[in-house]
């Protein structure tokens, strides 16, 4: 396996090493980091490139990073994980847009069509608009969602509720009444925690 | 004197499909505009059953979201664990009994028969072959009982766990009972299978399920009107189901020969012996086809683990603590296994910061889980790559052109579930 993951960054770095920013091999499994403006460029190159050809994009998701433990980069990122059925490979490609008030990213529709829904979920949930997408609308949330969901400073619970009104005899929107809870405190441990010899 | 010439102005119309419709299987809504009874463009509106679970899993620790799982593809259940018990064990280097393995493989097995089951028979069911549906629920019911009496629930089982799954077989399959609709001959016959253990019942059903196979193919595979409502209809090039990213049975109808049991086997694939089946035609028929070689596999690939798993009894869960759970018998008489009870159950385990994306050969596709975690307890995003959501997306293309009595037709080979596409 890691024999195969070799020859894979062998051909990423011999085809498109000076546009790859940083390559990371952890777990068995390989990721590229791009940036914006070298994005499409690499794409292309791996679709095409007969040593590569990763015909198939097998998904595509954003990531907000700003509450990462010890996050030092950009805060949003998008992350495709690719498949190549000639060579059976696959790999990840990470790229984080620059701005965070207005992240921009350029779509990759053109090069594999099944990103277009997955790029709409993306900028639906994270609000990641991508440049040259032909129909960028809401996927997954409700017609006229203010908001972008998954974004890690809006709420679990959301801020707008729905209940049926008796008197105006239609549903409304109010604000949320639920009482935000956390049953299980979320806990990074460090890096010593539990072992025989931490106190020493 | 000069001929009248009448041009009647014909305009595109839009009409609104779903959400509530019977052939939406579930609520898709779908706005189609045709011109006269052609579809010119699909566009489905998801989103109606979108749960969050991506966030909710954000909220909950490692453990406490397997059962979210079972909510996605909710006809598949335990696929849905597997991808995501996967994706943890490779995070935290885990390694799983193999008796477990070969558990988990024979469930999911079981698991790609319910769902295929439920596929042809509601597909049937909507382009007009009623009987379909209720042959093949006769069968999912067997199976059913499977889940049942090795989870204790017919659907959302909860079974697999990081490091392993819940518990082991079952020694003895539960009865019907004597009541006041059933009498004491009718209970016999129910219960005919049911004397001996899990195994044997899931034996005994193996062995009776390729002639109900062969039933559902007298009925539909030379089935005039099945193949009037099925050839031809939808149509996808294998370099279009590419682009489109599909997989699973979709991809391999359009002649892809492509298994991640295969391909990339995890658990113990590589070790058993099936068949992979390849449409040509890339239309419904195929795919319906496919489907059907597929559970005569699962029900080979079956035979295989139940012989494995009788011969070799052993651990079906890690004994690594800090993963899974020490027994209960331990958990009392031993200070150190109550700590790790308690830690486990109260703060969670904590998985090592890193990624890493598991897929698995659901029985619609790729169902993959891209887990990201930076230390804690909980994870920090988790991504799910359900088949469907990239199934939907292809529907516009597969739709346009086709009347609209083939829009049904279309969302059946699709095999649909809501729940695993909104997520």
């Amino acid at each position: 396996m890691s024999d195969k993951l070799d020859r894979l960054a062998q051909q990423l770095e011999g085809q498109l090493g000076s546009r790859i920013s940083q390559t990371i091999c952890r777990l068995g499994e390989l990721t590229i980091e791009v940036a914006p403006a070298q994005y499409l460029a690499v794409a292309h190159g791996l679709r095409d490139h007969p040593a590569l050809k990763f015909e198939q994009l097998i998904d595509l998701s954003g990531i907000d990073y700003s509450e990462f433990t010890g996050w030092q980069g950009k805060r949003f990122g998008v992350v495709s994980q690719l498949m190549s059925l000639t060579h059976n490979w696959r790999l990840r490609i990470r790229v984080f847009a620059d701005d965070e008030e207005f992240p921009v990213l350029p779509s990759v529709t053109e090069i594999w069509n099944s990103a277009n829904w997955y790029e709409r979920e993306a900028f639906d949930l994270f609000g990641i608009h991508f440049d040259g997408h032909s129909d960028l609308r809401r996927m997954l949330t409700d017609y006229g969602f203010v908001g972008h969901p998954f974004r890690k400073d809006f709420p679990i619970f959301g801020y707008v509720e729905m209940r049926y009104d008796a008197e105006q005899k239609r549903v409304v929107y109010q604000p949320v009444t639920i009482e935000p809870r956390e049953v299980t405190p979320r806990i990074v441990r460090e890096e010593q925690y539990g072992k025989a010899n931490s106190r020493g | 004197m000069g001929r009248l010439i009448v041009v009647a102005e014909i305009k595109n119309y839009t009409i609104n499909f779903g959400p509530a419709h019977p052939a939406a299987h579930g609520v898709l809504r779908l706005v189609l505009e045709l011109d006269g009874e052609v579809v010119v463009r699909a566009d489905p509106h998801i989103g109606l059953l979108h749960r969050g679970t991506e966030k909710l899993c954000e909220t909950r620790t490692w453990l406490q979201s397997v059962p979210y799982m079972d909510r996605l593809d909710y006809m598949s259940m335990m696929c849905n664990e597997h991808a995501y018990c996967l994706a943890i064990e490779r995070l935290l280097g885990q390694d799983v009994p193999l008796r477990a393995q070969y558990i988990r493989v024979m469930m999911d097995e079981v698991t790609r028969i319910l769902n295929h089951l439920l596929n042809v028979g509601a597909q049937a069911l909507d382009i007009g072959a009623m009987t379909m549906v209720l042959y093949t629920f006769r069968e999912r019911e067997d199976l059913m009982d499977v889940y049942e009496a090795l989870t204790g629930a017919r659907m959302h089982a909860a079974y697999y766990r990081p490091g392993g799954v819940y518990r082991d077989l079952p020694d003895r399959m539960p009865k019907y009972q004597q009541n006041k609709f059933k009498n004491a001959d009718d209970i016999k016959v129910l219960n005919k299978a049911r004397d001996g253990s899990l195994l044997d019942f899931i034996d005994d059903f193996t062995q009776r399920f390729p002639g109900y196979v062969d039933d559902y193919e007298t009925l539909l595979t030379d089935n005039r009107i099945w193949k009037q409502r099925t050839v031809g209809i939808g149509v996808v090039s294998p370099e279009r189901a590419l682009q489109l990213g599909l997989t699973g049975p979709m991809l391999r109808g359009s002649g892809v020969e492509w298994d991640l049991r295969k391909k990339q086997p995890y658990e113990v694939y590589d070790q058993l012996d099936f068949d992979i089946p390849v449409g040509t035609n890339g239309d419904c028929y195929d795919r319906y086809l496919v489907r059907i070689e597929e559970m005569r596999q699962s029900n080979l690939i079956i035979r295989q683990c139940i012989e494995w798993l009788r011969a070799n009894p052993g651990p079906v869960i890690t004994d690594n603590h800090k993963v899974a759970p020490p027994s209960r018998e331990a958990m009392k008489s031993n200070m150190e296994e109550l700590i790790h009870h308690f830690k486990l159950f109260t703060e969670g385990m904590h998985v090592p910061a890193g990624e890493a994306y598991a897929a698995i050969e659901h029985p619609k596709g790729e169902f993959g889980v891209w887990a990201v975690s930076d230390g804690a307890n909980k994870p920090y995003r988790i991504k799910l790559r359900s088949p469907g959501f990239a199934h939907l997306s292809a529907v516009n293309e597969m739709m346009t052109g086709h009347m609209i009595a083939d829009v049904t037709a279309i969302i059946g080979t699709i095999d649909l579930v809501l729940g695993d596409t909104d997520r």
